[in-house]
């Protein structure tokens, strides 16, 4: 034990990322190559239907094949592995870097499955009968989540969390609409809410209004809410934490104030990681509310998706909820198409399934304790990491001072960029240089300098320790030396690009044939590549 | 307690060492911030746990062998999710934990995945001939209901015309997601060649019209043959034309651009991704390069850009301040997490498959469900395909005359372990007993031969099979 809690910190100082220098595919291509085989149609079927080509109309007939790149299996499989050795995944770090991202495990067991013939090779036309056991899955983990979030019914279709927000959103309407109260068209949320919440409100129909934080406690108070509450609030979206790490003690008062004025509350619980089995949606009050199963439930974060955001709703609000639900009699599993107040669909079928099952696999194996120590250990990694990152030079950790975070803590290098000209983005590829993560923080930056660090509850106290050394390291190195600091990364997989290219409709290539129209127009273009 | 192992700080000896360090009693000081009212006092109401990694896998492994699946079984579902068979090496890449377990990494961090996105974009851009692909969003559907949306602000007109012959589910999404951008106006479809009505077409086109929305091939399985002089139509009237395409096609169908397409949209499960009972989607925008268009988009949309060595590239995020994450509730709908593991996966694809390949298996689609459709015909009271119209690989195989329900005629299949066409008689009840049979590389004749065999049994007890049908 004594090993464990003093081992040193292993400072990776002559980590280098893989360098491949790969190609774009399309570089590699060679005529004639072929990386696969389509299986050809019988000749004695040829002989009955004709030739394949005389079968579509000429008018629809592709008239010269996709310029797409012609490689062997052998090459298009050894491309891919350079590329994916090139990306920092969760797997292979010390991932507290990716405040808000909730970059925990990914338990192997559950890809085992996900990845079966048993559940890949399910259609999601089947007959129900074909397919209790994944639908078995489905019910159980609506029965976990309810426990977890202490509400009555759970959609589990949204693809993600915006895409659940955008879900709750639309309830809002439809709930305020079978009440007549249409004129409720003002959603409140918080700065420190994910974008999301403002955005997908607004793309409900909704107007968004901001709560700004405290400038004390980071959090907003009640006179704002007051202030912003009247006839035409369809509901508050909050998160709670918020991405400063801090707790609303007030949660309660907001959603009783949102309540007396005629609005609902609905919680984004992109940030439950460090509260599961502490403290829950119902009891504050929350008509509505989501969970990230790619985050908080360890489905793995797919490189930006696929993902599942799980909606959870009071009885009240359960008619509106997304159809189908699934649903038991006792004997059988069963879709439950007759809902007839439902929002209707948001994804093409019932969601992700995968992540759903991964989820569900990674409740089982915890269970209550389990998740009530996932909760405890994420808290305590993540006020230990606070404690360590506080010593580097010109670091805070603004609001609330004294007060303990939850799960993640949004801080400031303020300090640092006005003592040393380097800014919170110098800081985060020269992070990259000892192979971690550092990610910056939603906008606004309303927190100056921003970082948002989470530890989660997967990495050891040795690994906490190695990613506060690391940004000790990098600020130190930015009093000493901030041009190097500025010029980094150093020990990436390539150097520092030119962004200018990316926002001018000129110079812009967002494909491979977009690039070979315009390069030459690209700066220093007779030193760019040519195929 | 015994630490569980995705819990390593669990150790008490660890917890109580970290604590002291950061000068805390006890856990539940780390919690001072939240009022003990709303503290729970009792532990969750979940089921016993199965900390033993060998247990959840015979939980899993018994709920999981209860389902009956396309692997072991003969499907001839469609519909939007489709059973092509999956390269090995599509599997092999998205299980790689460095792109399975990446998220939020910018340029430097996590260039290959910067990279392998942006080749899925442009060998998309060389399927459909646009220089403009988006990063996917959640699947096909949301990507057509942005699309509309999108046309409804490029144009700033309030009205999209789809035709019904949309998958309920689309039409669902689409009431539920457009609204706030661009109201619907369902046209009826030409009831005989199940195509876009090109007269009632006319009487809808006006300066209100944001857009058209055509599926090609449709979801009752049509090409749309004139899809041009649709296109053409709704350009006259300053509309613009939204197609939905499945990619799987375009190894030998024209891209939609080449017909005067704006912006094309669809689904990428087709490429190389699993079915995963309808959770294997990613939505695809294309546009051309025009800045009108891509400034509409909600989606991340990846550059390529040059780096201070010659020749070596890097990318980032193209006008990155239409979105969300620059300008929440001030940007075009909103962006975040969505269905990246797929891209990558069907860029594999496409790289796997090449033009020849792409052509190949078009081919091989479109022979395939053409035998099948004769086979099909040819059985007492069946019609195959119902529309008079060209198909590709998916078509609509009318029963009412055989006097059975696709329900019944599906249950027997199913005791012969065969998971017939999609029963559409709910959907669409115009159509009376008909049902959506999806053909793909992974029938083979014989395949084909025995569908046709058991429903020949089914239809017809006495009736032995359809080539003895032939000969008499």
């Amino acid at each position: 034990m004594k090993d464990a809690a003093s081992a040193p910190s292993r400072l990776r100082r002559h980590f280098h990322q893989a360098r491949w220098e790969e190609p774009i595919i399309f570089q590699l291509s060679q005529p004639g190559q072929r990386g696969i085989l389509p299986p050809q149609p019988e000749p004695e079927l040829l002989a009955e239907v004709g030739p394949p080509q005389t079968l579509i109309p000429q008018k629809l007939r592709r008239q010269h094949a996709p310029a797409l790149p012609e490689l062997a299996q052998p090459q298009v499989l050894r491309h891919y592995l350079r590329l994916s050795q090139e990306t920092l995944g969760a797997d292979l770090i010390v991932d507290a870097g990716q405040g808000t991202c909730t970059m925990k495990y990914s338990p192997r067991i559950n890809e085992r499955w996900a990845r079966s013939p048993q559940f890949a090779a399910l259609h999601p036309l089947q007959a129900e009968e074909d397919v209790q056991g994944i639908l078995e899955i489905l019910y159980r983990f609506e029965q976990i989540l309810k426990a977890i979030s202490g509400m009555d019914r759970f959609s589990l279709q949204p693809q993600a969390g915006s895409a659940a927000i955008y879900t709750n959103a639309s309830m809002v309407r439809a709930y305020h609409a079978q009440r007549g109260e249409s004129h409720r068209n003002e959603i409140i949320t918080t700065l420190f809410s994910h974008p999301s919440d403002a955005a997908a409100a607004v793309a409900a129909g909704f107007r968004a209004i901001i709560l700004y934080p405290d400038p004390d406690t980071g959090y907003p108070s009640v006179q704002a809410l007051k202030a912003a509450l009247s006839e035409r609030t369809a509901a508050l979206f909050i998160t709670n934490p918020e991405d400063t790490g801090i707790f609303n003690p007030h949660i309660a008062e907001f959603t009783r104030l949102v309540h007396q004025a005629g609005g609902l509350c609905v919680y984004d619980q992109a940030n439950a990681n460090g509260i599961l089995g502490i403290t829950r949606a119902r009891e504050m009050g929350f008509d509505l509310c989501h969970f990230n199963l790619h985050k908080t439930f360890s489905s793995p974060h797919g490189s930006g998706g696929p993902g599942a955001g799980a909606v959870g709703a009071t009885a009240e609000l359960a008619p509106f909820l997304p159809a189908p639900l699934v649903d038991f009699d006792g004997q059988r599993y069963f879709w439950d198409n007759d809902r007839p107040q439902s929002i209707g669909k948001v994804a093409m079928w019932y969601g992700n399934v995968g992540v759903i099952l991964r989820a569900f696999a990674w409740a089982m194996s915890l269970g209550a304790e389990g998740m009530r120590e996932v909760a405890e250990i994420a808290t305590l990694n993540n006020n230990y990491l606070l404690k360590r990152v506080l010593q580097a030079p010109g670091v805070e950790a603004p609001f609330s001072p004294g007060h303990r975070r939850i799960e993640q803590v949004r801080y400031s290098w303020q300090q640092l960029a006005q003592e040393t000209g380097v800014h919170t983005q110098d800081l985060g590829r020269r992070a990259g240089d000892f192979g971690v993560q550092y990610w910056l923080s939603h906008h606004p930056w309303y927190v100056p300098e921003p970082v948002t660090l989470e530890p989660t509850e997967s990495y050891t106290r040795a690994e906490l320790d190695e990613y506060a050394d690391i940004l000790a390291q990098v600020a130190q190195e930015a009093y000493q030396d901030p041009a190097f600091v500025r010029q980094a990364p150093h020990r990436s997989p390539i150097h520092r690009i030119d962004p200018s290219v990316l926002d001018d409709p000129a110079l812009w290539a967002l494909t491979w044939r977009a690039y070979l129209k315009k390069k030459d127009k690209w700066p220093g273009s007779d030193s760019s590549s040519t195929p | 307690m015994v630490s569980h192992p995705y819990i390593p700080n669990a150790e008490p000896h660890i917890k109580r060492a970290m604590l002291e360090s950061i000068d805390a009693a006890s856990i539940a000081e780390l919690y001072a911030d939240i009022p003990d009212e709303l503290r729970l006092q009792e532990p969750l109401a979940l089921p016993q746990p199965l900390p033993a990694e060998s247990d959840l896998q015979q939980l899993l492994s018994r709920l999981l062998h209860k389902n009956r699946t396309t692997a072991t079984h003969l499907s001839f579902l469609g519909g939007g999710c489709y059973d092509h068979y999956v390269p090995a090496v599509c599997d092999e890449i998205n299980a790689r934990g460095e792109f399975l377990t990446a998220y939020a990494g910018k340029t430097y961090t996590d260039h290959g995945k910067w990279q392998a996105l942006f080749e899925f974009t442009s060998m998309m851009g060389e399927l459909l001939e646009m220089d403009v692909v988006n990063i996917p969003t959640y699947d096909g559907y949301q990507a057509a209901a942005t699309a509309l949306r999108m046309a409804g602000r490029i144009t700033q007109r309030p009205l999209v015309l789809a035709p019904d012959s949309i998958a309920p589910g689309m039409r669902a999404k689409f009431q539920d997601y457009c609204p706030p951008d661009v109201q619907l106006r369902w046209i009826p479809y030409d009831r005989a060649t199940g195509c876009w009505d090109a007269s009632a077409l006319a009487q809808q086109l006006n300066q209100d019209v944001a857009a058209i929305f055509i599926e090609n091939p449709s979801h009752l399985g049509v090409l749309e043959e004139n899809v041009a002089a649709i296109i053409e139509m709704a350009h006259a009237h300053g509309a613009l034309a939204v197609v939905y395409v499945n990619p799987i096609t375009l190894g030998v169908l024209a891209p939609p651009a080449s017909f005067g397409a704006d912006i094309v949209c669809g689904d990428i499960q087709p490429l190389g991704i699993a079915m995963q009972y309808g959770g294997g989607h990613g939505g695809f925008i294309a546009t051309h390069d025009d800045p009108r268009f891509v400034m509409e988009y909600p989606s991340r949309l990846y550059g390529i850009a040059p780096t201070s060595q010659p020749g070596e590239f890097g990318f980032g995020e193209v006008a990155f301040e239409r979105t969300s994450f620059a300008h929440r509730e001030n940007a075009r709908e909103f962006t975040g997490t969505a269905a990246n593991l797929w891209a990558i996966t069907a860029g594999v694809y496409l790289a796997l498959m090449g033009p020849q390949g792409m052509q190949e298996l078009g081919e091989t689609l479109v022979a395939r469900a053409a035998y099948a459709m004769r086979r099909l015909n040819e059985l007492p009271g069946v019609k195959a395909p119902h529309f008079r119209a060209a198909h590709f690989h998916e078509f609509v195989v009318n029963f009412t005359d055989t006097h059975l329900t696709v329900a019944e005629i599906n249950r027997q299949l199913r005791e012969q372990g065969i998971f017939g066409g999609y029963d559409l008689s709910k959907a669409f009840p115009r159509l009376g007993q008909a049902a959506l049979y999806c053909i793909t590389e992974q029938h083979t004749k014989a395949d084909i031969d025995h569908l046709v065999h058991a429903l020949g049994h089914i239809l017809a007890p006495s009736f032995s099979s359809p080539s003895s049908e032939k000969t008499l």
